[in-house]
């Protein structure tokens, strides 16, 4: 991590905002795609994205220093966002569990093109369709498939963020890709 | 055909870029006979690229702003101490007043005692020195906190601090003769007596 990080996380300690400002400005970006990804709404994100750093900054004292600090504020962000993914479930989500995937629901197993009606993929771009798919997701496996795929995060850093052993991260990973693959493919 | 499940985790492993060498040569020779699998692959490869391809999001105006309006308000303390590292100078001046004033203040009032310089020749009577008629006080005399009552002759400087000065008739001071009653005269005149010692010097 560098030096000047380093420093500015040292003074926040000490309550100074204005280093803690410029550290908002570092991370805002791949925080709030972050979020973004996770959520799907601008506004949903913004919040939870804010609402880290909010956090970040009230707990910093618990944040020990010989650690990556991005690893850190990430973690609290995809808790924010897997707290907010739970409180909102939708009720006609097709739960039920397929026998032996770990939570991968019976949407993840219909082909794309079955699930959404053609008009509605006519309006809709094709990052949308993309996008709606990622959210379509259960939360686990999301996590890991935004932390992979969008903030190009080792797998070792995505275990550290989710305090998941590195074979679950894996696990995730694979059944996620499977799901995403089953959406995707006729594309 | 139908593969065994091992090649699919094969794959995954080689997406993952955490295959051994000789899974890898395995899986390409596989790869090679089956089209099942390497369609698998495929669109494993092409739904990563797919992810991968969602643009970037433009962040809200003013995040940072609302971040920053969310904390908790800031200790004055901290307040200060930024005011005092964007502003050094200032700083520094205002630590100096500050120190000064403390010294002048505390001097000022602290020095309550009656003390006068010392000539044999003087005779005090509670807090009012005198200088006996007739006599010659050589060297200048300076009284705090008290009189004094010049009869005789002084061959040098008079200051009185905090008191009065009586100068009889027939008493003669060959100096000047001082009275500081006020914080500033008093100042003054430390400054002077200081100048005048480094003068000296």
């Amino acid at each position: 991590m560098d030096l000047l990080l380093k420093r500015k996380i040292k003074k926040v300690k000490k309550g100074d905002q204005d280093a803690f400002a410029d550290i908002v400005e570092y991370h805002k970006d791949k925080l709030f795609h972050l979020c973004y990804r996770m959520l799907g709404n601008r506004e949903e994100a913004q919040d939870a994205a804010q609402e880290a750093f909010i956090r970040a900054y009230v707990n910093i004292h618990s944040y020990d220093t010989s650690k990556k600090f991005s690893t850190w504020l990430y973690r609290i962000a995809t808790n924010l966002c897997i707290d907010r993914i739970r409180k909102k479930k939708p009720d006609y989500y097709l739960d039920a569990e397929v026998a032996g995937t770990d939570g991968l629901n019976m949407y993840s197993q219909i082909a794309a093109d079955q699930a959404l009606p053609e008009e509605e993929l006519e309006q809709v771009e094709l990052q949308e369709f993309i996008q709606s798919e990622i959210l379509k997701l259960p939360e686990k496996y999301r996590t890991v498939i935004v932390l992979k795929y969008i903030d190009e995060l080792s797998l070792k850093e995505i275990s550290d963020i989710l305090d998941l052993p590195l074979g679950t991260v894996k696990t995730r990973i694979h059944r996620g890709r499977e799901a995403l693959r089953n959406r995707l493919r006729h594309l | 055909m139908k593969c065994p499940k091992m090649y699919v985790n094969l794959i995954h492993e080689h997406l993952d870029g955490d295959i051994t060498k000789e899974n890898e040569l395995l899986l390409k020779e596989h790869l090679h006979q089956c089209k099942d699998c390497q369609q698998h692959m495929h669109q494993l490869k092409r739904t990563i690229a797919f992810v991968q391809s969602t643009s970037h999001i433009e962040l809200p105006m003013n995040f940072t702003a609302g971040v920053m309006a969310g904390l908790p308000r800031e200790k004055n303390r901290i307040r200060m101490n930024r005011w005092f590292t964007n502003h050094p100078i200032l700083s520094a001046a205002a630590v100096f007043v500050l120190l000064m004033s403390g010294t002048v203040f505390s001097a000022w009032e602290t020095d309550e005692d009656f003390s006068v310089s010392k000539q044999s020749n003087l005779v005090i009577h509670d807090k009012t020195v005198v200088v006996p008629k007739g006599e010659t006080v050589k060297g200048d005399i300076t009284v705090r906190n008290g009189d004094i009552k010049i009869e005789g002759k002084v061959d040098g400087n008079v200051t009185v601090i905090h008191g009065d000065k009586y100068l009889a008739s027939a008493g003669e001071v060959t100096g000047n003769i001082e009275e500081l009653d006020k914080i500033f005269d008093w100042v003054w005149y430390n400054v002077k007596t200081h100048a005048k010692q480094a003068v000296d010097f």
